[in-house]
């Protein structure tokens, strides 16, 4: 039995393949890795500094650093990159280690689900501080 | 998946190199790293609830197990970037290519991995220093 559809004998799925044509979206997951890495090298580093002032900070200190319009602007794009970053990471975790069928189609919905949860709850959790927190300074 | 082909050499016969580490911390801090976007989830949505929602999400942080994660999540996330920096530059062809990979003609090439590692340990206790100073001497 082939493992590949086309696969026939020793012939590699390369082989196959070549002379095909490129399927035009072979970089697109491995570029939009590196466009939201660099995204998040400075963000990441700027996030640090806005934990470390808040961790241990008062409830009023807190609703008013985050609502201050840049930090609030700011953590929306951070948390988009972390969880699109984070999701194209588990995506190919699974795809390495899950082999079976059902079980990897599943995770990889539930992921992708999860992932767009996650970045909504945040932003509209940011976005609610942001809007209703004017109070605070 | 089952294949008729031939398989490669399998991992067992490689010399072992310290981007080997480096390759498996990446994926693991990662992993942990999404976890800790989880953190930052309920961080935000507490703030957003109530004075009390956030009271509890702090009392957690502040626990000595909030404390040891957030350590390994510091040192995670400042891993994940120093090797991360190392991708993006590799993938832009510095100090990248056949001539790089001879450790006589460049043996940094090779060892990079361990300044990788020592730079995030380094960064990590530095933050947790400066947050130490920041409780023990501000105020605030």
């Amino acid at each position: 039995m082939s493992a590949y559809p086309g696969q026939d004998g020793l012939r590699t799925p390369l082989k196959v393949a070549r002379g095909l044509g490129s399927s035009k979206t072979g970089v697109h997951h491995w570029w939009l890795q590196r466009v939201t890495a660099v995204a998040l090298v400075p963000l990441s580093i700027w996030f640090l500094f806005l934990l470390g002032g808040i961790i241990h900070a008062d409830y009023s200190v807190v609703m008013a650093s985050i609502g201050q319009p840049v930090h609030a602007i700011f953590l929306i794009v951070f948390v988009v990159c972390l969880f699109w970053h984070g999701a194209l990471g588990l995506q190919v975790v699974i795809e390495d280690y899950v082999h079976t069928r059902w079980l990897e189609t599943t995770l990889q919905i539930a992921l992708r689900f999860g992932a767009l949860l996650g970045a909504l709850a945040c932003v509209m959790a940011v976005l609610a501080v942001w809007l209703t927190g004017t109070a605070y300074y | 998946m089952p294949t008729t082909r031939p398989l490669s050499p399998h991992l067992g016969i490689y010399r072992w190199r310290v981007n080997m580490l480096q390759s498996t911390l990446h994926r693991l801090t990662g992993l942990f790293l999404c976890v800790g976007a989880l953190l930052v989830t309920w961080g935000l949505i507490a703030a957003a609830s109530s004075g009390r929602a956030w009271d509890i999400f702090a009392e957690f942080c502040a626990s000595w197990i909030g404390l040891v994660l957030l350590f390994l999540w510091t040192w995670s996330l400042l891993f994940h970037l120093c090797n991360g920096l190392q991708h993006l530059l590799r993938d832009a062809g510095r100090g990248f290519g056949p001539a790089h990979r001879d450790r006589a003609f460049a043996p940094s090439y090779w060892s990079a991995g361990w300044v990788v590692i020592a730079i995030s340990v380094a960064l990590a206790v530095l933050v947790f220093i400066l947050l130490a100073l920041r409780m023990n001497g501000g105020a605030a």
